[in-house]
């Protein structure tokens, strides 16, 4: 082994380096370094200007993802470990945009709730910069080390508020979960390796599509990753740790994990999915399937008798889960490698599920920042706080009824396309499977509108309980993170058009669909 | 053949691993078991790296353990500020978030 190494070493050449496809990546690396030593020299004092280098930090790395995209050339680093295309260029796009607007929703709570700033900015770019990772690595190492690098600083986001019980315990419930699944995970990954000889996706495409049935190991591999990224993404049964983190956590950091973090578990699941295992549909297919259902059931009735709005936008997550799982159901090889038309079929499910992505990130993003505004006047987010919000504070109640519609699946608002797409993506391929997971769909988005609906009569109809009118104060960058959100969850339905352009994008194209 | 005896071995320490994790409630226990899962892990990736004379196998067995280290810093973090802070690390006790 080590006579491999050496003799290896022997022969090493400096592998060429494209500077420009990885310099989003290098940028965010050098701004979250600056601000840890920016934080070690000058301590709290620095405060104000961490918090604005960290959100100039994520719209200068935005500047190459688009000059990338204008580009427009897929490139290829490290033998095919990591690559830039335009799938994971819009995905790149997502999360910076989501982080930056996570950032501006931080600014005042951070800073008033005397938690520590310039460490929460660092660790919030480190997670970033593994979601950047995710969307480019197409091998096992490399997806794995980026899972963590976003996973770990998450942690701690989550146990923010050291001295609170509550934050304690969200974050230990989600660290153990987390770290339990990846866990489950890296062994998956250890039995594909061994099933396939390369870390390479397309090698273990190759490798696990040779027979024509599954190896016992291949099998084993196959369902251990799914369970770990089900835990990533807060799928039913694997979605326990989500309601109590996303309650006990501070509020940005839980619109971050519900949109960036589960965000970054479907780009994992589907670089794995469509690079590596499509030639083993049969056995993904059925597993996901039980998820994407079994999401959108539970989520849907449970966040039904939710009290407190935190929990109920963690349930509706994992239904939302459901619903973006639910695509990537009906994806098999027989539908990529039949040829012709059939490869448009598999790229019609992984463009729902990016579609969906990034309009629910959008309205996601925006309801927790309501969530987050009202919260400054209510000290509470029971949802019986809602009641009569209407009357003191209008534009809120306007800018939430707006999230939760487009949450809700109702037109014009963005989520309708998403839910438009994903249907599309479950009925083209014409199988009893995929029509069924249509239905439900369509009958969760109907039971999801009851609680949807719930929170907006309070709003509207209820009188303020307590007579207090005083209007809720939004500070600059609070408002900045509506404004950003609601215009986009309103562009997105009106204009269709113009997410659906920047995402059509396919993951097929390197293994020869 | 020698390739069984290791991988035995590593599906032997993961279900012990797993069963740690499900049954134990004290919070470092928890700790170790995820531990035991991740060196199944290596031994699983080292024992395949040598059988096909891939080096791939030990160089991912070095990040998972690099990546475990860096996890487990975090996680006796997180044990410690539970201690700190309730004067247990009994899990089951963290129950202040249900429903």
């Amino acid at each position: 082994m080590l006579a491999a190494l050496v003799q290896a070493g022997g022969s090493f050449s400096r592998p060429s380096v494209d500077w420009h496809a990885a310099s989003p990546e290098l940028i965010l690396l050098g701004v979250g370094v600056l601000i840890t030593v920016i934080d070690v020299v000058w301590k709290q004092r620095a405060r104000s200007l961490v918090v604005g280098l960290s959100s100039v930090g994520l719209l200068a790395a935005l500047v190459p993802v688009v000059t990338l995209a204008v580009d427009g050339t897929p490139r290829s680093m490290f033998g095919g470990a990591f690559v830039v295309d335009d799938y994971a260029l819009i995905m790149k796009a997502i999360f910076l945009l989501s982080a930056y607007v996570v950032v501006l929703m931080s600014t005042n709570y951070i800073a008033e709730g005397d938690y520590w700033e310039n460490e929460y900015y660092s660790m919030l770019l480190t997670s970033v910069l593994g979601m950047l990772l995710m969307t480019s690595a197409r091998d096992l190492i490399s997806i794995f080390v980026a899972l963590e690098l976003l996973s770990i600083p998450a942690y701690m986001l989550a146990t923010w508020r050291k001295r609170d019980l509550k934050s304690n315990e969200a974050g230990l419930k989600y660290y153990l979960m987390g770290v339990f699944a990846s866990a489950i995970m890296l062994y998956g990954m250890s039995l594909l390796y061994g099933s396939a000889g390369t870390t390479l996706l397309t090698g273990i495409n190759k490798a696990v599509s040779a027979t024509d049935k599954p190896t016992a190991v291949v099998t084993l591999g196959v369902v251990f990753v799914l369970i770990g990224f089900a835990f990533k993404v807060s799928a039913v049964p694997f979605h326990t740790w989500a309601p109590d983190t996303y309650e006990g956590a501070p509020t940005p950091v839980t619109a971050f994990l519900s949109v960036a973090s589960k965000a970054a578990g479907f780009v994992g699941l589907m670089n794995i999915l469509f690079v590596g295992l499509i030639g083993r549909s049969d056995v993904y297919q059925p597993l996901i399937w039980i998820l994407a259902a079994a999401s959108m059931i539970v989520g849907n009735t449970v966040a039904l008798r939710q009290t407190n709005i935190v929990r109920m936008l963690a349930y509706s997550s994992i239904a939302h889960a459901g619903y973006m799982l639910a695509p990537l159901a009906v994806v098999s090889a027989d539908v990529v490698f039949a040829g012709g038309g059939s490869v448009v079929v598999a790229d019609q499910a992984l463009r729902a599920t990016v579609t969906y992505l990034a309009i629910y990130a959008a309205a996601n993003l925006g309801a927790f920042a309501v969530v987050i505004a009202v919260a400054r006047k209510i000290r509470t987010a029971e949802i019986d706080g809602y009641q009569g919000l209407f009357r003191y504070a209008p534009g809120l109640t306007v800018l939430m009824t707006i999230f939760l519609f487009s949450l809700a699946g109702i037109p014009p608002l963005g989520g309708w396309f998403g839910k438009f797409r994903v249907l599309e993506a479950l009925i083209s391929p014409g199988t009893a499977w995929g029509s069924t997971l249509a239905l439900l769909v369509v009958v969760n988005s109907v039971v999801a509108l009851y609680y949807y609906g719930r929170v907006a009569v309070k709003m509207w109809v209820e009188e303020v309980p307590d007579g207090d009118m005083t209007p809720v104060r939004v500070p600059v960058s609070l408002a900045a993170a509506l404004g950003l959100t609601a215009v986009a969850t309103l562009a997105f339905g009106v204009g269709p058009g113009l997410i659906g352009h920047f995402t059509e994008v396919s993951l097929l194209a390197g293994i020869g669909g | 053949m020698l390739l069984n005896q290791f991988l035995l071995l590593a599906a032997v320490l993961f279900c012990i691993g797993v069963y740690g994790v499900l049954v134990r409630r004290n919070g470092m226990l928890v700790l170790m078991s995820i531990e035991i899962i991740l060196n199944a892990v290596n031994i699983n990736l080292v024992a395949f790296g040598a059988l096909t004379d891939n080096v791939g196998g030990e160089v991912f067995a070095l990040f998972a353990i690099a990546v475990a280290a860096a996890e487990v810093g975090i996680g006796l973090a997180i044990v410690l500020l539970m201690y700190r802070n309730r004067r247990s690390i009994d899990l089951s006790e963290a129950d202040l978030l249900k429903g």
